[in-house]
């Protein structure tokens, strides 16, 4: 479904971000990229959204070179806190991006709170994201991600500001949504464990400038449990694994 | 404010106004040039009764209203256009720095002699004073713009004017109001100052000139000032409200604006 | 021939692409205005012309001044930076002492409120009737209008003093005094500064509109005088030199300021 080809990505100045970067990604696959800080991970997902163009390489979405924001992706970021709007009300953040979606407002507005519904957050509609907890704003970010009905969903550290309690349930959020939903996603982390938890394939990156280093295929049940799944032995040893492999220079 | 401070300020303002009641009658008596405050306050209260004065400052207001309103009509948009076409916005800052040192009433003379209506000079003078304020703000305004909020706004799907109406727009607000709130202070200025200078003219300004001209009652002349005072400060008043309405949804980073 | 380096092409580029707007429209100016002697919007070179002839044509020995710019800009920047001067005293003695104290600032704080909202040139016919045209009217208007952003700079800056820099010096037995002088002030002084440049732009303005009024003496005055002659070239040129004042006077002041506050902003 998404294949990148050779990406490079040099930022004015001569900082190579990317370079020569390639990775197939199928429909309905959860892969998660784990690398150091400053591996260039969060250049690599601007590339695939098409808020970059890359310098070298390209990035195919269904054998179609992306040069634009394609319609069929979201995006989820890591600082919830500035990428919802804070002068609208949570229904309202949601229901903003259904603009192309639903003719009507009040369509609009159901599908909103339906989505929100979905993540638990029926009662917080009609609040504003300030008056939210960084993780019922970050579960507002993945029900506007989700209520657009994206094909393919770009995630970059996506629990990377929220505590360690908040993001074990975020976790699990995301792979039950996941399980209702034909959604492929690739996101990014800089956490071993998280990566492994997530993932159906681990792809592990280089120091800057980012390549990959490794593909790891996860062989966890698809059904996954924060106590249990941790302590699988799979999962130890894929943990292992991967730490070796980021602190590989 | 508690309601200690409430009551402090009372009795604050109730000693000053004594200890002047007092100096000015022991200095002068009732005929210098000094009126003591009673004086100030009768004649305050008799100009509301005089349809000369109100119809003074239903004119001056009436100039500072539709000279802020084309204010915020022009320095907006132009704001938006001069940061969203890098070189014009480039290119004008030098112009910008270039006219906005000249003292606005300085142009008084020139608009004297371009406009014979008096209405006309006076609102021209209260934009381009009250323009540069609103300006500037909106330009750094845009300048704080969260990417993050631009790129998700892209990421589903919307096109640089939705972005610029859903995000830019909406985010700078709140220095926007600043920049309102400067500007309105300054057109007040600006207005008055141009009635002081135009002759046969309705205005604040104009009255307290001819009420000097006529002869001087101080206390008449001091009454005009406070009621310009008073409606400075409900401006002002009503404006910073706007402002903290405004910052409660709007909890932009670093809000600060320019003066 | 030895090829350029590329920075430097780097600021003549920045030059024009700051300055090309500017120069077109000076240009344009120019060349569609009217130049005869009616025309309310004359060239840009006739009023550089008058600019030169007004002010700026004097002998070499008197700095090139003309005699009128050595009657006339004692007089208005006399005015000016008396009524600054005193703007500041004021400013800064009160901000810091309703600043310092809860209680003063509970006490004022009203009475100060609708001070501040008086415009100016309200006052100035009472201050003409009061101090007539002479010195003390300019100076008084001036420093009026121009106490205003230095008390409440003044007054913002102390209250954002760190309480732990005055509790270390209670700690260490500092007195009252030594507290005001050296933690108080220092502390707030970029905000007295940026008060102090503001009040400078008000005291200017209130400094030409207070010699349109008195019609008597400044460059102001001369302005005013021009228009009424239909001199327009001069009026031009008075606006110009106006410009220019305060052009140079924010300048010199951030000049200042940067030299005294380096410490700040090394901080």
């Amino acid at each position: 479904m998404l294949t990148i080809d050779a990406l490079t990505h040099s930022y004015p100045g001569g900082h190579t971000a990317v370079d020569d970067l390639s990775l197939a990604v199928e429909a309905g696959e959860l892969v998660t990229v784990v690398g150091p800080s400053g591996c260039g991970k969060s250049t690599l997902l601007r590339c695939i959204a098409g808020l970059q163009r890359p310098t070298g390489g390209r990035v195919l979405l269904n054998g179609d070179e992306i040069r634009d924001v394609p319609d069929s992706l979201a995006m989820v970021f890591q600082s919830y806190g500035r990428s919802l709007l804070p002068w609208l009300s949570v229904r309202d953040n949601v229901a903003l991006v259904l603009r192309h979606r639903y003719g009507s407002r009040r369509e609009r507005r159901a599908a909103a709170l339906e989505a929100l519904a979905e993540v638990g957050l029926a009662d917080a509609a009609a609040k504003h994201p300030g008056q939210l907890s960084g993780g019922m704003q970050q579960r507002v970010a993945i029900a506007r991600a989700l209520a657009y009905g994206p094909k393919l969903l770009l995630m970059d550290e996506p629990f990377g500001s929220v505590d360690a309690q908040t993001r074990e349930d975020l976790e699990d959020l995301l792979l039950a949504l996941r399980a209702r939903t034909p959604v492929t996603v690739v996101l990014v982390t800089h956490d071993i464990d998280e990566s492994v938890y997530l993932g159906d394939r681990v792809v592990v990156l280089t120091g800057a400038p980012g390549r990959v280093l490794a593909e790891l295929p996860v062989g966890l049940p698809a059904d996954r449990d924060q106590i249990k799944t941790r302590q699988d032995p799979e999962f130890v040893r894929l943990r292992a694994e991967v730490g070796r492999l980021v602190r590989e220079k | 404010m508690t309601g200690r401070a409430a009551l402090r300020g009372l009795f604050g303002t109730l000693a000053a106004v004594a200890a002047a009641e007092v100096t000015v009658r022991a200095a002068g008596g009732f005929s210098g040039d000094l009126p003591a405050p009673t004086q100030v306050l009768a004649a305050a209260g008799e100009q509301l009764a005089d349809g000369e004065f109100t119809d003074a400052v239903g004119a001056t207001l009436r100039v500072w209203a539709y000279g802020m309103l084309i204010a915020v009509g022009v320095a907006v948009p132009a704001g938006f256009l001069l940061s969203s076409i890098r070189a014009l916005g480039t290119a004008c800052q030098a112009i910008v720095e270039f006219l906005r040192p000249i003292p606005s009433v300085a142009l008084i003379p020139l608009a004297l002699l371009v406009f014979p209506a008096p209405d006309r000079m006076k609102t021209s003078l209260v934009v381009y004073a009250s323009v540069w304020p609103i300006l500037l703000n909106t330009l750094y305004a845009l300048r704080q713009v969260d990417r993050v909020q631009l790129d998700t706004l892209k990421v589903f799907g919307f096109g640089a004017a939705a972005r610029a109406w859903f995000v830019s727009l909406p985010s700078s607000v709140p220095f926007i109001l600043t920049g309102v709130r400067v500007s309105a202070s300054v057109a007040l200025i600006v207005a008055i100052s141009t009635e002081l200078l135009a002759v046969g003219d309705t205005g604040i300004g104009t009255y307290l000139a001819q009420t000097q001209s006529a002869g001087g009652q101080t206390d008449q002349m001091l009454a005009g000032a406070l009621w310009a005072g008073v409606i400075g400060l409900l401006i002002n008043g009503a404006l910073t409200t706007a402002e903290r309405r405004a910052a409660r949804w709007w909890p932009v980073s670093g809000k600060e604006g320019v003066a | 021939m030895k090829a350029l380096h590329p920075n430097a092409l780097r600021l003549p580029l920045h030059l024009a692409a700051r300055l090309w707007l500017a120069l077109l429209l000076i240009g344009l100016w120019e060349l569609t205005a009217d130049a005869g002697p009616g025309s309310y919007f004359p060239p840009p070179s006739v009023i550089v012309r008058a600019l030169h002839r007004v002010w700026f044509s004097g002998p070499a020995s008197d700095f090139f001044l003309t005699e009128q710019a050595r009657s006339d800009f004692p007089v208005s920047f006399g005015h000016l930076l008396s009524g600054w001067v005193l703007a500041a005293a004021a400013g800064i003695a009160l901000g810091l002492l309703l600043g310092r104290s809860e209680r003063a600032h509970d006490y004022l704080q009203p009475l100060l409120q609708l001070c501040r909202s008086v415009p100016p040139p309200a006052l100035i016919p009472f201050f003409v009737v009061v101090f007539q045209l002479d010195t003390s009217m300019y100076v008084v208007t001036i420093a009026f209008g121009a106490v205003w952003p230095v008390l409440l700079n003044t007054l913002a800056g102390v209250r954002a003093v760190d309480p732990v820099k005055l509790d270390t010096a209670r700690v260490y037995g500092m007195g009252r005094t030594a507290q005001l002088l050296r933690i108080v002030l220092p502390g707030a002084a970029p905000q007295i500064a940026a008060g102090l440049r503001i009040a400078l732009g008000f005291g200017l303005i209130l400094m030409v509109l207070s010699e349109l009024v008195g019609t008597t003496s400044g460059i102001g005055a001369r302005l005013v005088n021009a228009q009424r002659t239909f001199d327009i070239p001069s009026m031009w040129a008075g606006i110009a030199l106006l410009g220019l004042t305060g052009w140079l006077l924010n300048a010199a002041f951030l000049l200042v300021e940067n030299r005294l506050l380096r410490w700040h902003r090394e901080n």
